[in-house]
């Protein structure tokens, strides 16, 4: 009889153990969908009000940018952990960082995930601020979701508050209703950025403003294009370089609102014809395919043969300068042939947080003190979302950059960023632009024909969007 | 504690020890396969952070999957995995004759076989990565070939159909050739030498031995390799996935079913999906069966075939 129950115990503490493994690690690395069913009781917490806020914050967020950000202007921080997990607060209350890369749409779906299950969270384990970039930010922002915490419910008045920002940046932050619903501390006008040593040795000058008469406009940026062709060069690396300049001045969003439609822009098939174009006659580089990839970083490198980048000023720093293999001071930036804007972190209160206050005092201090936003865009040569500021940093000589050769990049920045038309945006713009760059990518190469090109689009995001029945192509 | 025991039986332990098998499959694989099958005839995606349905709209979604391109990804992926599984079969049955051929006595046949199962501990998609590295138009390989003069401008692999084929194909072959290789050796190793020692004294020559001998003997282990791969092969996508960024570039001729199936989860598109799983479920069900009775024979020896001959020539003569 010993015997017996000593085994059915065995086998019951086998099953216990395998199964318990199983749930804990079905909880944490998949995301139980399932709305709390293992739950304990005390779960659910209302909304902390003043004076009682929670002792976490969790912050959701792609990379470390925003945790720099925080450190360096945020006045209550106390320490951040070595491995930059956990910044503790002087009252004791600690910040924790949740990374995922944006790679491949994996931040989308950690924080997706997080935010259906927002509602039955822990109070320490709701998501307080998170972050979006404006590709996707509208799927954010947007009304009936109601992830997004409208600034005005936290006690920030967008109209006096941030009254200095630049409007655009309020425009793409804002729900279809006008209701602003997040806040950022960066602006993101993209110049273009060129080699002088290649300038030097085609034009016989390296001077941003002499540069600049020749990449003005487009017609002018074609006969530079001829030019460099002359002598070897490629004007840009990839026909995705071009993309941001077109994409940005598209007059309708890709999907109106409440509609199941995708229209494709005029515009965006102007960069096709132009983009065929420009490949054909050999002012892009064929070898390089689309962007952030090797060949990309490579072509700028010192032995490339590639004149200009468009990138903003994020794109300078973080892209540029470590691909750079040679000595500082060997590129210079100008005026693009066309304003627009690449990129932008967006700040989201998340709805049910815990700690509305501190929430609100970050994103003040992040995206609307002058003196903390001239900080950061000294410190880090972001260029920051305040136009007084901005301007200031234009004429001021101590915003130069060694890596530029003591130029200071803020002259050009400024001008782009006041004379920014920000396109309409949808939630599914993100799609749209990854996809439709995919599918004539084949057609640049050659190996499918335009119509072909068109179709594969058309398959592709209706496979991304199973609500999208149409895709309408300019006449 | 007084009634009769009519001796002891120690089946149901069986049973008992292997119910937490039974309980977790049934939890962890049974439900959620059920639950494919179920949500394949239901509407049910989500759109941005909204979730849609799930509405029940009968076939719908498989009807629409047979209007999409499937056919074609399924084409794909059984060019692909042919481009890999021939040369894999070749080379590992070569392989595995030699190591286990005891004349021809190799030395360091451990080392060999730990040395061609190696690519295989190496993730798939860091694999991937590296050869993506390795063959990009300014990449390695292309500057070794240039170096060398035998090409004058740089091969665009990722960008021609054969290329980008060619390499899952290489991939996959060089991952799984040396686990099909060691299956292969038990199998040749399990054939009695007497057989061996038999042919020989016939006079056999190794080319008649191998085809007359090694290769019938093993055929249940081939017949196990060819299922495997294929069911393997109908799975493949971690290899074109990452190679291809998840694209099947160029025009969508690299995109496995897998990675179309996946293509359907970035919107969490559970209808769509589960339709496609259950006719993966049914294609991997109808090619196994087909690989079996092609391989396994019922009729070994000969002998049935031999009885019915018999039989019709005896109802011959009877006439």
């Amino acid at each position: 009889m010993k015997k017996k129950i000593v085994s059915t115990l065995l086998v019951a503490a086998m099953v216990a153990g395998t199964l318990t493994g199983c749930g804990s690690k079905n909880n944490s690395e998949t995301g139980n969908t399932a709305t709390g069913d293992a739950k304990d009781g005390a779960t659910e917490t209302a909304v902390a009000s003043d004076g009682d806020e929670g002792k976490v914050i969790n912050i959701y967020s792609w990379n470390d940018e925003f945790r720099t950000r925080v450190e360096a202007v945020y006045p209550e921080v106390e320490e951040t952990s070595k491995d930059g997990t956990v910044t503790t607060l002087k009252d004791g209350t600690e910040i924790h960082w949740i990374v995922n890369p944006n790679q491949d749409g994996v931040y989308q779906q950690k924080l997706d995930e997080a935010l259906l299950q927002q509602a039955d969270a822990p109070a320490d384990e709701k998501i307080d601020i998170f972050l979006s970039e404006t590709d996707y930010v509208n799927k954010y922002t947007d009304a009936d979701a109601d992830v997004a915490i409208p600034l005005t419910d936290l006690g920030i008045d967008p109209d006096t508050d941030l009254a200095n920002q630049y409007s655009f940046t309020k425009v793409v932050a804002s729900d279809a209703n006008g209701v602003q619903r997040g806040s950022t501390w960066q602006c993101c006008p993209g110049v273009l950025a060129y080699r002088r040593d290649i300038a030097r040795e085609v034009f016989g000058t390296d001077d941003p403003a002499a540069i600049g008469e020749k990449t003005k406009d487009w017609d002018a940026m074609k006969t530079t294009a001829e030019e460099l062709k002359a002598k070897g060069y490629y004007t840009f690396s990839s026909y995705a370089d071009t993309f941001r300049l077109y994409g940005n001045s598209i007059a309708n969003s890709w999907v109106q609102p409440g509609e199941t439609t995708v229209t494709v822009d005029p515009k965006i098939m102007d960069w096709v014809d132009d983009s065929k174009e420009w490949l054909d006659a050999g002012y892009l580089d064929k070898t390089v395919k689309g962007q952030f990839n090797d060949d990309w970083n490579k072509a700028m490198g010192s032995s490339s043969k590639v004149f200009s980048f468009l990138l903003p000023a994020w794109g300078i720093d973080f892209v540029l300068k470590p691909n750079w293999d040679g000595a500082d001071g060997e590129w210079a930036v100008t005026t693009p042939p066309q304003e627009y804007n690449w990129g932008g972190s967006y700040v989201h209160a998340c709805t049910g947080t815990d700690n509305p206050e501190h929430v609100k005092e970050i994103i003040l201090a992040v995206t609307a003190d002058e003196d903390n936003l001239l900080k950061i865009s000294k410190d880090y040569s972001d260029f920051t979302n305040t136009q007084s500021g901005m301007q200031q940093a234009a004429t001021d000589a101590s915003f130069a950059s060694e890596f530029l050769g003591g130029q200071n990049p803020f002259e050009y920045f400024a001008p782009v960023a006041e004379g920014i038309q920000m396109a309409p945006l949808s939630a599914y713009d993100q799609g749209c632009v990854e996809l439709i760059q995919n599918a004539f990518s084949d057609y640049f190469q050659g190996d499918v024909d335009y119509d072909k090109a068109k179709e594969n689009f058309e398959i592709a995001i209706k496979e991304r969007y199973p609500e999208i029945t149409e895709v309408k192509w300019p006449e | 504690m007084k009634t009769k025991r009519k001796g002891v039986s120690y089946a149901k332990w069986g049973y008992i020890f292997i119910i937490p098998f039974f309980l977790i499959f049934f939890i962890f694989s049974m439900i959620p396969m059920v639950d494919t099958v179920r949500y394949s005839f239901f509407e049910y995606y989500r759109s941005g952070i909204k979730e849609i349905g799930p509405n029940f709209i009968g076939i719908e979604n498989y009807k629409s999957l047979l209007d999409s391109d499937m056919i074609k990804y399924a084409g794909n992926t059984l060019i692909m995995w042919i481009i890999g599984f021939v040369p894999q079969i070749v080379i590992a049955l070569l392989l595995a004759s030699w190591f286990a051929d005891v004349r021809l006595k190799i030395r360091g046949e451990r080392f060999f076989k730990a040395v061609i199962y190696l690519p295989n501990l190496i993730m798939a998609s860091a694999f991937a990565m590296l050869f993506f590295t390795m063959f990009s138009t300014n990449g390695p390989v292309n500057s070794i070939l240039m170096s060398l003069g035998w090409i004058k401008s740089p091969i665009d692999f990722m960008g021609s159909v054969l290329g980008t084929r060619s390499l899952v194909g290489f991939m996959n072959f060089l991952m799984w050739f040396g686990n099909t290789t060691i299956m292969l050796m038990a199998a040749i190793m399990g054939i009695s030498t007497d057989i061996f020692e038999a042919s020989d004294l016939d006079g056999c020559n190794s080319i008649q031995r191998f085809f007359y001998i090694t290769l019938p003997m093993i055929r249940p282990i081939l017949a196990y390799t060819l299922i495997t791969s294929i069911i393997g092969g109908l799975q493949m996508f971690d290899v074109p996935q990452i190679l291809t960024n998840g694209k099947g570039n160029p025009d969508r001729t690299s995109m496995t079913l897998i990675m179309f199936l996946n293509s359907h989860l970035k919107s969490k598109n559970y209808g769509m999906a589960g339709a496609l799983s259950v006719f993966l479920f049914i294609i991997s069900g109808i090619l196994c069966f087909v690989a079996y009775r092609i391989t396994n024979d019922s009729d070994p020896d000969g002998s049935k075939a031999a009885a019915k001959r018999k039989k019709k020539e005896e109802r011959k003569r009877r006439k």
